[in-house]
């Protein structure tokens, strides 16, 4: 199979999306962020410029104005940049976007998606390092994908781009450059069903996002110790696969929780709290998280790396779960 | 001034502001007797409404607030469903899920209904957003209260709109000022800076007009000219109508202070009471509506509490409904969260 890097996989997934449904429009244009492969975008807005709006910098507005576009036929998808830039667009998101299919009784569907580049990128600092998917996660009304590899951005966007529901879809900037298979034949991953990223005994690993690539790094590691890691990728947390995770750790009987958000209230967090309600009869040891510090993301390199969930603590907490 | 339309038309329109007017007075008369939580009364801008939203076209979208039930009666929808909402009962439209802050219909050109103070603005803009690149022929129309231009989300949206010249028409009801205030000549409002709304627009080019929103001839002119403006790749335009605030919405909740509005009171003088006499003889729009229409003698005086004693029939009989409907069961909370 051919390989391609994470930013060429989301191009084209971009791009085939453009050319076989008029309905898609795109707003926004940093899907790729600032790294080198942004170019790409811009290649596909030249190729589409009455599909490609670029808005002035006012996040709520321009969000705001995707919603009600959705609720008119189109199909946007919207880029807000970096993820601390949402919270501009926050009350479009949580006041409007969430609520309109259930306030309206399911006379009103939002069919639009929208982007951003979680999570801590190296020297970000506070404002542009946040990985908000559990502020998202506490707004029920949208679905939320959080791809880990080129494969899964292009078959998890193809699926995004064709529900009524509206999608947030965060991508992480240390991704793209990651190369991987994807077929050239046209797929889709269905929302709400984990892929086994690698098969173990001993312990499992729920990860999304980089933080799948950053366990399996740490298993690869580990495996060479005889220790046996499982990491279970939901892809979406909303709707989430359960069960897949429950049978994990039905299986390992050990759970470490890696996640970017901060420790209180994050995903890893829920991740926990579902294991401990569900499978508390499995578990051989506590569960641990190994997840970003309670502190605001700090700008030098030595402190950023300390709050910030590692593969050294992802070892750590395999083997502390273990002994 | 009455709307430049037929007869006949016209007295669609003053059918439709009695019952916008006898569905709020109902509506108050039955908080008064159960706790159905706060809510938020049309009553004295009948005549922004009615003729505003008259022109519109079916795929037209309207945008409202929580102000909203006049803007949904003045499209059709019927007020049983809309009484049953707000009391939460399975019949209403949307069964119960939104509540008077969120009356919607698609059907009648309402998508959603935000409640946030500004949250439509950018939604509004939205719906003429697509309508423009997906090539519909179709309107979008953002209904707000002067207290929209204090959000930011206004500065937002009329900038995406003007530089897409997108066909959205900003009907502001600036309800700000009462009685007093207004003869005053003290607009805008208290908690803004600008010394005119319109001064919050002109910077975006976008064309403005201010009309006394209690003159329906004035609205029908002004959203004529709007629709014409949007329809034909003109862009957005900004009206700014000037209405008075009705008195009883000067409590935290609706009162019925001027009490329940007789209609005869437009051709009989001796009706006016002292109290709120200058509501009543000047300022009341369907009271000034039925005196211009009097004038231009459409109908006679006596088919007007005719028209009036069937409205308030009707009310009556959709408030039983909503009263006689069951609450939804408890669980369909869980449902519809997702499409």
């Amino acid at each position: 199979m051919r390989t391609l890097t994470y930013g060429q996989a989301m191009v084209e997934g971009l791009r085939e999306l453009l050319e076989s449904d008029d309905r898609i429009h795109i707003m926004g244009q940093y899907f790729l962020g600032l790294t080198p492969q942004r170019a790409l975008v811009g290649e596909l807005a030249a190729e589409h410029p009455d599909r490609f709006y670029y808005p002035p910098i006012a996040e709520l507005g321009y969000l705001g104005t995707a919603i009600g576009a959705a609720m008119t036929g189109m199909r946007p998808i919207v880029d807000l940049a970096t993820a601390s830039f949402m919270f501009q667009a926050w009350a479009q998101i949580t006041e409007e976007m969430a609520n309109i299919h259930y306030m309206s009784d399911g006379q009103t569907k939002v069919p639009m998606v929208f982007h951003f580049n979680h999570g801590i990128r190296g020297g970000g600092a506070a404002q542009h390092s946040h990985s908000p998917q559990a502020m998202l996660w506490n707004t029920p009304g949208m679905e939320i994908m959080l791809p880990s590899t080129p494969y899964d951005v292009k078959g998890l966007l193809k699926t995004a781009a064709s529900t009524d529901n509206p999608t947030a879809w965060g991508d992480h900037v240390k991704l793209f450059m990651m190369e991987g298979e994807v077929p050239e034949e046209d797929y889709a991953i269905p929302f709400g069903v984990a892929d086994i990223k690698r098969e173990g005994s001993d312990v499992t690993i729920v990860a999304t996002s980089l933080m799948v690539q950053r366990s399996l790094a740490a298993a690869g590691k580990l495996a060479s110790e005889g220790i046996s890691v499982e990491i279970v990728d939901p892809r979406t947390i909303v709707p989430l696969d359960e069960a897949a995770i429950l049978e994990s750790v039905a299986k390992t009987g050990r759970l470490v929780v890696v996640d970017e958000c901060h420790r209180s209230c994050g995903v890893g967090a829920e991740f926990s709290a579902i294991v401990a309600e569900k499978a508390f009869g499995y578990l051989k040891s506590p569960i641990r998280r190994v997840v970003t510090e309670d502190v605001p993301i700090p700008f030098s390199p030595p402190m950023e790396e300390y709050v910030e969930p590692t593969e050294a603590k992802i070892i750590q907490a395999v083997k502390e779960v273990i002994d | 001034m009455l709307p430049k339309l037929s007869g006949e038309q016209v007295l669609e329109q003053l059918r439709l502001a009695i019952v916008i007017r006898r569905f709020e007075e109902e509506l108050i008369k039955l908080a008064g007797s159960r706790d159905i939580g706060h809510f938020h009364v049309y009553i004295g801008q009948e005549m922004t409404g009615v003729p505003a939203l008259y022109l519109l076209e079916r795929g037209d979208l309207s945008f409202t607030t929580h102000r909203n039930h006049g803007h949904l009666l003045a499209r059709g929808v019927p007020a049983s469903q809309m009484y049953a909402e707000i009391l939460g009962k399975e019949t209403g439209m949307m069964g119960g899920r939104g509540g008077t802050l969120h009356l919607c219909s698609m059907e009648h050109g309402f998508p959603t209904t935000s409640s946030a103070v500004g949250g439509a603005t950018p939604l509004a803009t939205g719906a003429a957003f697509g309508f423009q690149r997906l090539g519909q022929d179709r309107v979008s129309v953002c209904l707000f209260g002067d207290g929209a231009l204090e959000e930011g989300s206004w500065h937002e949206s009329i900038n995406i709109a003007a530089m897409e010249k997108l066909p959205v028409i900003y009907l502001c009801e600036n309800n700000s000022l009462e009685a007093l205030g207004q003869k005053a000549g003290e607009y805008p409002s208290s908690t803004l800076a600008a010394v005119d709304l319109i001064d919050l627009v002109t910077p975006f080019g976008v064309p403005t007009i201010q009309i006394d929103g209690c003159d329906a001839g004035a609205v029908h002119a002004a959203m004529g000219e709007a629709l014409h403006r949007a329809r034909s790749g003109g862009g957005a335009t900004f009206i700014e109508a000037r209405t008075v605030r009705w008195p009883g919405n000067r409590p935290i909740w609706p009162e019925l202070s001027t009490g329940e509005t007789n209609f005869a009171m437009a051709w009989d003088s001796s009706l006016v009471p002292t109290e709120y006499r200058e509501w009543h003889a000047e300022q009341d729009a369907v009271l000034r509506f039925i005196r211009e229409i009097l004038a231009e003698g459409l109908i006679e005086p006596e088919a007007i509490l005719a028209m009036d004693a069937e409205v308030s029939a009707e009310m009556k009989e959709a408030v039983e409904f909503a009263l006689a409907s069951n609450y939804p069961p408890a669980a369909a909370a869980m449902e519809k969260v997702l499409a």
